[in-house]
């Protein structure tokens, strides 16, 4: 299934970095999203983005991941020359993820 | 246990007006804040108070105060606001104005100055945190060094009796956290409390983007009514308990899933939120829905501050020529392509140095890059940006554009053209004790 199915998520950005969350729709499904939503399996939901570091932190009270993408945003949000500088489209391209069905 | 109730009525400087006249109206707030300053909105003001030194602060200033002062004054409701920008002692001026205009009088205006830092950058041994260079070296590409003050000095203002106080550069929390100091009295080194009213503005300084802006996902997350979305209100208590909520006839939800999604924006680690007045730490944080459009929050914490504050510098960056072109139609991506190659070649015909030049296409790949089989789209449209020295290269960006018209592939359409100035936004962090924080207390 996809992780769609599952979790809902928001893009933010400071800088030069994005930052997504990726959130359980049921606390009780954390374990199954902190086992498959891992910070490599995230990069490789951008093959046609250069970014560097990935950090993931937990919230296992709120059902909820949050990815730290250093260099995602070409330089920052103030000089990038990207379509979507902020970067606020990429959160949704993560819940495309395959995830196990149990 | 008393409690406070605290509207938020703008998250950006271009946010709706009417939800905050809302609230004005019909929010029983205590206090209604606005938030309209982003990272590299500040720099920006200052090119405009450069250009006339009357200017430099919010653009909406005037409409904003004018759409809910009458109604404040009525219900005693006190403002608290960073659109003094660049400028918040013109702001400040600019507010009595529009008082008086409006026959309001015994309003009590504060001005707050002091986050303007750039004499104090310019000398010292400072770096850009982004490159690990001397800020000093940055010489007259330097327009602009912000530091972001904590709630003190806004605490300080309405502890003397400020209506409205108003800002350059603050913390965006803190223009929260401030009137939850003044009002309880929480000491400045009760860091549990201070967490409590961080994460209280950093839950409500987005304004829509709790109540379920930034949200709706069609099938799966549906908000309703986002066209009349109202936005937040914050009821905080002596302790730094909160309940997050809006107005009843309004469109969006306050759910669990909205104050989840708000709470980690634009986070990085969240148990070390840096904050100029606390560290606060959101990784205890519960959110459980007590009602109708009710959350409680709850777990906030903190731990002592830095005693640094971080300083955003705005340097002139040069200018961004920018020009789209669509084609539609078989082939339409191929021709998007060619005329690519075409604006290319043109700008190495014509010697246009750019530091860095960008060309995809929208609905193809300007979003995420290049992907290894994607579905052949309808229509195209072609966007070629590029860095360039002078405005002169930068209007020569979208000027090849637009000659594709005649001279580039077939059936290409619908040409806009843009160049701007580019204000970059880097960092450096300084001593708390470099930026003097003042109060400025006018009456009307």
């Amino acid at each position: 299934m996809r992780l769609r199915e599952l979790a809902h998520a928001r893009t933010g950005d400071k800088g030069n970095v994005s930052n997504i969350s990726v959130i359980a729709y049921r606390v009780e499904d954390f374990p199954r999203l902190a086992r498959e939503v891992t910070a490599e399996r995230v990069r490789a939901c951008f093959p046609g983005l250069t970014i560097g570091e990935i950090v993931r932190y937990e919230l296992p009270r709120l059902g909820a991941l949050n990815f730290v993408l250093d260099g995602a945003l070409g330089g920052g949000v103030t000089r990038s020359l990207a379509l979507d500088a902020h970067g606020k489209c990429l959160g949704a391209s993560v819940l495309d993820m395959e995830v196990s069905d149990a | 246990m008393t409690t406070i109730r605290i509207g938020a009525g703008a998250g950006f400087s271009g946010d709706r007006i009417e939800p905050a006249a809302d609230l004005a109206a019909r929010g029983k707030l205590d206090f209604l804040i606005f938030e309209c300053l982003a990272e590299r909105t500040i720099a920006l003001a200052q090119l405009a108070r450069i250009d006339d030194p009357a200017k430099g602060y919010d653009p909406l200033l005037e409409t904003r105060l004018a759409a809910v002062l009458p109604a404040c004054r009525r219900g005693g409701v006190r403002i608290v606001t960073n659109m003094g920008a660049a400028n918040p002692l013109a702001a400040a001026d600019l507010a009595g104005r529009v008082a008086r205009r409006l026959g309001l009088s015994g309003l009590r205006i504060a001005a707050v100055t002091g986050d303007d830092v750039v004499a104090a950058v310019r000398g010292g041994g400072w770096r850009v945190e982004e490159t690990g260079r001397p800020v000093a070296a940055l010489g007259d590409a330097l327009i602009s060094a912000n530091a972001y003050l904590g709630a003190g000095p806004i605490v300080a203002a309405l502890d003397q009796g400020a209506d409205i106080v108003i800002t350059g550069r603050v913390a965006d929390p803190a223009l929260f956290l401030a009137p939850a100091i003044h009002s309880f009295g929480w000491a400045m080194d009760d860091w549990q409390r201070l967490g409590c009213g961080t994460l209280a503005g950093h839950l409500l300084e987005c304004s829509a983007q709790i109540t379920g802006g930034y949200f709706a996902d069609p099938g799966y997350k549906d908000p309703p009514d986002l066209a009349r979305l109202g936005f937040p209100i914050g009821e905080i208590d002596s302790d730094g308990g909160l309940t997050i909520t809006k107005l009843a006839a309004t469109g969006g939800e306050v759910s669990e899933r909205t104050c989840k999604e708000q709470l980690l924006y634009e986070v990085h680690d969240p148990s070390a939120y840096l904050q100029p007045d606390v560290v606060a730490d959101f990784s205890q944080v519960s959110i459980a829905q007590a009602g109708p459009d009710r959350v409680r929050i709850g777990g906030g914490n903190g731990r002592p501050r830095t005693g640094l504050l971080k300083v955003s510098l705005g340097l002139l960056d040069g200018w961004i020529g920018e020009g789209q072109i669509s084609y539609a139609g078989p082939g339409a991506v191929e021709r998007g392509r060619l005329a690519a190659r075409i604006v290319e070649e043109r700008l190495d015909l014509l010697g246009i140095a750019c530091e860095e030049r960008r060309a995809e296409l929208i609905g193809v790949d300007a979003i995420l890059g290049p992907a290894a089989a994607a579905p052949v789209p309808r229509e195209v449209r072609m966007r070629f940006a590029a860095r360039t020295a002078t405005a002169e290269e930068a209007e020569a960006i979208g000027a090849e554009v637009e000659a594709l018209y005649l001279c580039g592939p077939s059936g290409g359409g619908g040409v806009t053209r843009s160049a701007r100035r580019i204000v970059a936004m880097v960092s450096t962090l300084i001593p708390a004790e470099l930026a003097a924080p003042q109060i400025h207390l006018t009456e009307v």
